[in-house]
C-alpha cells in the first residue's frame, strides 16, 4: 500500500545552516503522528517544505504516489495537504465564515460560493465557532483564531493535515477542547501530523512519534518507546541528564 | 579612445549621483517610506545655491553643506508633523502623501522662481583637465569629490557616533531599539532630516553642473530610485557603487541611444533589476 | 433599495438634461468625469481589490490611445480600433504583470511607476509608426461639434458603466473572493489553494482593458495626441487619489471620488490657475492625513451633527 506522504533524503539549506538534514520518513493513511524536537530543530521548516512554501535543497517528496517537491503551495493544497500556522494567519477583515468559505471554495473544490458557505458552516459547527460566524477574524481571541485555522484546514478537504503547534498559548481547558477536536478529526480518516511541544498532547493523541534534532530525524517509532529513548532525552535535556537517567536505571 | 572618454564621463558623475541617492536610501531604509518629495528637495537645494551664488557670490561646492543644513530643520519638522502619522499605513498612503507634498513644493517653486532653467556659472570658469586624450571637466570633478565627501561624512556619522548607531539600530529592529531606550520617533525625524540635508547638498552640487528647474524634480527622483535598486538598500557603500554604476550606464546609454534616451535606458534596467534581483548589488538588512 | 432607485432615477434625469441642454463646455467636463470614473474604477480592481497599488495606469492609457490612433490611421473601423486598443493594453498588462506582480509593496509601486516613462520614450523614438514627439492626428468622426460632443459623452459614459459593472461583478465573484484574500494575507491565500499569480494577472489585465479603451476614446475625442500628453503621470496618480477619496476597495468609491475630485479641481482651476497643482497637492495631503478611508467616513449624519453642535455653540451667549 503506497504511503500517503513519503520524504526521501530531504534537506533544506539556509545559507550555511542545514535546517533539514537528509530526512527520510513515510506516513501511512489514517495515522496520527507527532513531530517533536527542541526549539530550532527544523519542525516548521519540515512543514514548510512539505506544503511548498519552501523548496527542498535536495531529496524528493511524494504525496499519494506523485512527486510534489518544487510545486507551488496552492497546487499542493489542492492535492489534499492542508496546514495550520503556528502564528495564526487569518484574513483579518473577512468574517469567520468568509475565512472558512474561502478555503472551501479554492482548496476544498466547492463549485459555488453558496456551496462553499454551507460547507463552511458545517466546519464552523464542528470546531465550535458558530457563535462567531459574522465576526471579523482579526477580532477573535487566540483560542478562537486557532480553531479558525483548524476549520480552514478542514474546509480545504485534506487527506493530510499538518497542525503546527496548534496548542501554543492555550490554557489547559482550551487544550482539552483542542484534543477532543483532534480525536474527532482523526476518526474521520484524515491523516494527521502534529507538531507539538506539549508532551501531554502528543502522548494522548499520537500513536507514533518522529523526533527532529538539529535538522536530523533522530527517532521514529511508537510513542511509548520514543519517550524512553536515550537519544531523545539527550536531545531535549542534555547529555548529563541522559546519563543520570541511565544511571538510575530508568 | 572613445570608450575611455565615455567611461570617464560616467565616473565623473559617480560621487554626485551617490550624494543624490544617499538621503533617499537612508529614509527608505530607516523609515521604510519612499520619499517622492526627494526630487523636489534636490531642486530646492539647487535654487538655494544658485541664489547664494548670484546674490552673495558663494562657491556652490562650499555652499553645498550649507544648503543641506538649511533644509535639515524643515525636513525634521515635516517628518514630525505630517509624515509620522502615516508611517504605519500601507505603502500606497505614504507614496500618495509624499506625492502631494511634491506637487505643492514644485508649484511653489514654479511660482517663485519660474520654470526657467538656472545654472551656476562660476567666474572664472573652472575649465578642464586633459590626460591621455581624455577630457575631464573640473566642475564635475569637484562636484563628485564633494559629493563623495558628504556621503563619507554621513557614513562616518552612522558608523561611529551614538546617534548613528541609534539610527542603525532602529533600522534593524525598531522594537528592540525602543526597548533599549531609544526614542524611535526622534530618530525617525532626525533620519528624515539627514535625508533632506543630503538632498539639499546634492542639489547645490547639481546646480553647478547642470541647469535645473522645478520641472526636473521627477528625473532626479528617478535617478535616486535606480541608484538605490542598483546598489541595494540599506548600504551606503552600495549607494556609492550604484551612483558610479548609473553614471557609467547613462554615459554608455547616451552613446548608444542618444543622450535624450539615457534615462529611459536606466529605467528599463530598473525594471529588469527589480524583477531579477531587487536587493541590488550590495543590499542587506541594517544600514552601515 | 428605494434610495438606490431614487439615485438612479436622478442620475438618469441629470444625464438626459445634460444631453439635451448642455453647452460644449459642460459636455466636455462631463465626458472627462466619465473618463476618470472609468480609470478610477479600473484602477480599483488591481489597486483596491487586490491591494497592488499600480502607478502604471498612464502606460495602458497611452498604449490604448496610440494603438487605436495607429489602427485608425490605417483605415480600421472605429469600434474595431477601440476594441483592439483594449486588447493591446490587456496583453501588455499580462506581460508586465509577469515581470512585476510577484514583487510586493514599494518595489511593485516603483516598478509600475517607471513603465509609462519608458513607453513614452519608446513612442517618442519610434517616429515612423507613431509620429514621435510631433504627435498623431486622428481621423475626424464627422458631424457637427455639438453632435460629436454628445456622442463622445455617451460613449465614454457607456465605457464607464461597463467598467463599474465589471468591478461590481468581480466583487461578487470567485475572482473577487480570491482578490480580497490576496489583499489581506497573500501567504495564507496561497495556502488555501488560490493561484495568486494567475489571479493577480487576471485582475491587472481586466483593469488595463478598460483603461486602454478609455485611452482610445480619448484619442478620437481630442483628435490629436502626443506622448507627453497620453503618458502623463497625472493619469496614473489622479485615479488613485479619486479611489482614495471615495473609498478604496469598494465599487462606489471610485465613482464618488471621481465626481468629488473633479468638482474640487474645477473649483480650484476657476480660482487659481497659477497654484492649481499646489492646491491639489495640499488636498491630497489632507486626504491622506484626515480621511484615510475616504469620504465614506464622512456620513450625512455626522455632518448634521456637526452643524447642530456649531449652532448650539453660537446660540449660547
Amino acid at each position: 500500500m503506497t504511503p500517503l506522504l513519503k520524504l526521501e533524503n530531504v534537506s533544506r539549506r539556509f545559507g550555511g545552516l542545514l535546517a533539514l538534514d537528509h530526512v527520510s520518513v513515510s506516513l501511512g493513511r489514517g495515522e496520527v503522528v507527532g513531530l517533536i524536537g527542541p526549539n530550532g530543530a527544523g519542525k516548521t521548516t519540515f512543514v514548510n517544505v512539505v506544503t511548498g512554501l519552501l523548496r527542498p535543497s535536495s531529496g524528493s517528496i511524494e504525496f499519494d504516489g506523485h512527486r510534489i517537491d518544487g510545486q507551488r503551495p496552492d497546487r499542493i493544497s489542492r492535492h489534499g495537504i492542508a496546514r495550520t500556522f503556528q502564528i495564526v494567519q487569518p484574513f483579518p477583515r473577512l468574517s469567520v465564515r468568509e475565512n472558512v468559505a474561502a478555503a472551501a471554495l479554492f482548496a476544498g473544490g466547492a463549485k459555488t460560493q453558496t456551496e462553499a458557505t454551507s460547507i463552511a458552516d458545517e466546519h464552523l459547527a464542528f470546531c465550535g465557532l458558530l457563535a462567531d460566524t459574522n465576526k471579523p477574524a482579526g477580532l477573535l481571541p487566540l483560542a478562537g483564531r486557532k480553531r479558525l485555522e483548524l476549520a480552514k484546514g478542514l474546509a480545504s478537504k485534506p487527506s493530510l493535515l499538518l497542525l503546527d503547534e496548534v496548542n501554543a498559548g492555550l490554557n489547559p481547558s482550551e487544550i482539552d477542547e483542542a484534543l477532543r477536536l483532534i480525536a474527532a478529526i482523526a476518526s474521520r480518516g484524515i491523516t494527521l501530523l502534529l507538531i507539538e511541544h506539549l508532551m501531554k498532547v502528543v502522548a494522548e493523541s499520537c500513536s507514533r512519534l518522529l523526533v527532529l534534532h538539529q535538522g536530523r530525524l533522530i527517532a521514529d517509532g511508537p510513542t511509548q518507546n520514543i519517550m524512553k529513548n536515550e537519544d531523545v532525552i539527550e536531545a531535549y535535556l542534555g547529555r548529563r541528564y541522559a546519563d543520570m537517567q541511565k544511571g538510575a536505571g530508568i | 579612445m572613445l570608450w575611455l572618454q565615455v567611461l570617464v564621463n560616467g565616473l565623473a558623475l559617480g560621487g554626485l549621483y551617490a550624494c543624490i541617492a544617499a538621503g533617499f536610501s537612508l529614509v527608505w531604509g530607516v523609515l521604510n517610506i519612499i520619499n517622492v518629495l526627494h526630487g523636489s528637495l534636490i531642486v530646492l537645494g539647487g535654487y538655494l545655491a544658485f541664489f547664494a551664488h548670484q546674490q552673495l557670490g558663494f562657491n556652490p561646492f562650499l555652499f553645498a553643506p550649507v544648503a543641506g543644513a538649511l533644509l535639515f530643520l524643515p525636513g525634521f519638522a515635516l517628518q514630525r508633523t505630517v509624515i509620522n502619522p502615516v508611517m504605519t499605513r500601507p505603502v500606497l498612503m505614504t507614496l500618495v502623501l509624499t506625492f502631494g507634498l511634491t506637487l505643492f513644493l514644485d508649484n511653489l517653486m514654479l511660482v517663485a522662481f519660474t520654470a526657467d532653467y538656472r545654472k551656476i556659472n562660476p567666474q572664472p570658469p573652472l575649465g578642464v583637465v586633459e590626460f591621455g586624450g581624455v577630457i575631464l571637466p573640473l566642475d564635475r570633478l569637484c562636484a563628485t569629490m564633494t559629493g563623495l565627501a558628504l556621503v563619507s561624512a554621513l557614513w562616518l556619522v552612522l558608523r561611529f557616533t551614538q546617534l548613528g548607531r541609534a539610527i542603525v539600530a532602529v533600522r534593524m529592529d525598531r522594537e528592540a531599539a525602543s526597548l533599549m531606550g531609544i526614542d524611535v520617533h526622534l530618530i525617525y525625524a532626525i533620519a528624515f532630516g539627514l535625508g533632506t540635508f543630503m538632498a539639499g547638498s546634492a542639489g547645490a552640487l547639481l546646480a553647478a553642473i547642470f541647469p535645473i528647474s522645478s520641472l526636473s524634480s521627477s528625473s532626479y527622483l528617478g535617478k535616486a530610485f535606480v541608484i538605490c535598486v542598483l546598489g541595494g538598500l540599506g548600504s551606503l557603500p552600495g549607494v556609492v557603487l550604484g551612483g558610479f554604476a548609473l553614471g557609467i550606464i547613462e554615459a554608455y546609454g547616451a552613446l548608444a541611444f542618444g543622450p535624450e534616451n539615457a534615462l529611459t535606458v536606466s529605467f528599463l534596467l530598473l525594471i529588469v533589476l527589480l524583477a531579477v534581483r531587487p536587493t541590488g548589488l550590495l543590499g542587506r538588512k541594517g544600514f552601515t | 433599495m428605494l434610495r438606490r432607485a431614487v439615485i438612479a432615477a436622478l442620475a438618469a434625469a441629470a444625464f438626459a438634461a445634460l444631453l439635451l441642454f448642455g453647452d460644449n463646455y459642460v459636455l466636455r467636463l462631463a465626458t472627462t468625469v466619465a473618463m476618470y470614473v472609468t480609470l478610477a474604477s479600473a484602477w480599483n480592481i488591481i489597486g483596491g481589490f487586490a491591494g497592488y497599488p499600480s502607478f502604471a495606469t498612464a502606460a495602458f492609457f497611452g498604449l490604448g490611445a496610440y494603438a487605436s490612433g495607429i489602427a485608425l490611421s490605417n483605415g480600421v473601423a472605429l469600434s474595431v480600433a477601440w476594441g483592439t486598443a483594449g486588447l493591446v493594453s490587456a496583453s501588455f498588462a499580462v506581460v508586465l504583470g509577469l515581470c512585476i506582480l510577484h514583487m510586493r509593496g514599494h518595489y511593485f509601486a516603483i516598478g509600475s511607476l517607471v513603465v509609462p516613462d519608458v513607453l513614452r520614450e519608446v513612442t517618442n523614438s519610434w517616429v515612423s509608426v507613431t509620429g514621435g514627439g510631433i504627435g498623431l492626428n486622428l481621423p475626424l468622426i464627422g458631424g457637427s461639434a455639438e453632435i460629436q460632443a454628445r456622442l463622445f459623452l455617451v460613449v465614454m459614459s457607456l465605457v464607464a458603466s461597463a467598467t463599474v459593472l465589471a468591478a461590481w461583478t468581480i466583487a461578487r465573484s470567485r475572482l473577487g473572493v480570491a482578490l480580497r484574500c490576496i489583499e489581506q494575507n497573500e501567504d495564507a491565500a496561497q495556502v488555501i489553494g488560490i493561484d495568486t499569480s494567475r489571479t493577480k494577472i487576471a485582475a491587472f489585465a481586466i483593469s488595463s482593458l478598460f483603461i486602454g479603451i478609455a485611452g482610445a476614446i480619448y484619442a478620437s475625442w481630442t483628435i490629436y495626441i502626443d506622448p507627453s500628453d497620453v503618458y502623463d503621470v497625472s493619469l496614473s496618480v489622479k485615479p488613485i487619489i479619486m479611489a482614495l477619496l471615495g473609498g478604496v476597495g469598494t465599487v462606489a468609491g471610485p465613482i464618488v471620488g471621481a465626481f468629488a475630485f473633479l468638482g474640487f479641481d474645477e473649483l480650484i482651476w476657476r480660482n487659481s490657475l497659477e497654484f492649481h497643482s499646489g492646491f491639489l497637492g495640499l488636498l491630497v495631503v489632507a486626504l491622506v492625513l484626515f480621511l484615510p478611508a475616504g469620504l465614506r467616513e464622512v456620513r450625512l449624519r455626522d455632518l448634521s451633527h456637526w452643524i447642530y453642535k456649531l449652532r448650539r455653540r453660537v446660540a449660547k451667549p
